[in-house]
């Protein structure tokens, strides 16, 4: 049980810490949409696009991927597990 | 899949911020049910795992790329509920954390990708469910169909919501076909990883994948 749990939380800190430094820097398919039919140009820029973690960099610098998918990996697992396990039905102790 | 403020009018993005408002509000009530001392340290790793996995862009075409949703693989490893609470978290996170998606488009955004992602693949899941308790072929099968659908269902979200109220008066048909044509591809990606999840976590711990224990109910055993 243990183990697993520990395994899986392994690979998405490796695909979000290590892997993610080969991820495509092309568009996505609704970014590419909207770039072709010129809606992006309605495009706001993101309230927080100025942020330390902004666009998974550090201070604008993408050498720092890695760091910023590490980061989100623990905000992430961090809330989810809170928010889960305060909702869990609990087992009768 | 992350849309950038200002591509729908604010009458629109306050709208759909209602909607996944309500959405989320429904998912957090009946998610309780599916969540125990098992099952929720499962679904905090689903979510982990979604995010780290929407951070790889994969190529479909030159100059655009794709990335995996997971609203179907959060479905089908812990359920609808659970699995749209999953992806919202995530959504959410990289809102604030990341300015990945805008703020005002955040409705939006959880509406297509955790609420009608999650539903749509859910829904395959469950009809194809037979077929899925076959074995790992049969299983993988239904998680890959699931993913498509989940994929193009989310992407018609942002066709609809452009039709509704977007920015700059573009033919909606113009829109609605490189959204369909290019999500079918990206949705051919999503089924690939979401196959490659669900068997591999069915091969080690089959008790956790909530599709195997028999839809939204867990199955009444009777003495």
């Amino acid at each position: 049980m243990r183990k697993f749990f520990i395994g899986f939380a392994f690979v998405s800190l490796l695909i979000a810490g290590v892997l993610s430094y080969f991820a495509s820097g092309d568009p996505d398919g609704l970014d590419k949409t909207v770039e072709d039919t010129g809606i992006a140009e309605h495009a706001q820029e993101h309230p927080f696009a100025g942020s330390t973690f902004a666009d998974y960099a550090f201070g604008g610098d993408d050498k720092f991927t890695g760091l910023a998918g590490v980061l989100g990996v623990v905000v992430v697992l961090a809330v989810s597990f809170g928010l889960f396990w305060f909702l869990r039905k609990k087992s009768d102790a | 899949m992350h849309m950038s403020d200002g591509l729908l009018n604010a009458p629109v993005s306050v709208v759909f911020l209602v909607v996944a408002a309500v959405g989320v509000g429904f998912a957090l009530v009946k998610a309780r049910a599916d969540l125990d001392d098992r099952t929720a340290p499962m679904a905090g790793l689903v979510a982990t795992f979604v995010f780290a996995v929407q951070m790889i862009n994969f190529p479909i075409l030159p100059g655009a790329s794709g990335h995996l949703l997971g609203g179907a693989l959060a479905a089908i490893l812990v359920g609808p509920y659970v699995g749209a609470l999953c992806v919202t978290i995530v959504l959410v996170v990289q809102a604030l954390l990341f300015a990945d998606g805008g703020l005002t488009a955040l409705g939006a955004n959880v509406t297509n990708m955790a609420l009608i992602g999650t539903a749509a693949g859910f829904l395959v899941a469950v009809a194809l469910r037979k077929l899925a308790l076959r074995g790992k072929g049969g299983l993988a099968a239904v998680a890959f169909v699931s993913a498509f659908v989940n994929t193009l269902l989310a992407a018609t979200g942002f066709v609809v919501e452009y039709a509704i109220g977007g920015a700059g008066g573009v033919e909606i048909g113009k829109v609605a076909l490189l959204m369909w044509g290019l999500h079918a591809l990206i949705g051919i990606g999503e089924g690939l990883i979401t196959a490659a999840t669900v068997t591999s976590v069915a091969a080690i711990r089959p008790d956790l994948v909530h599709l195997l224990k028999g839809g939204a109910k867990p199955l009444e055993v009777r003495s």
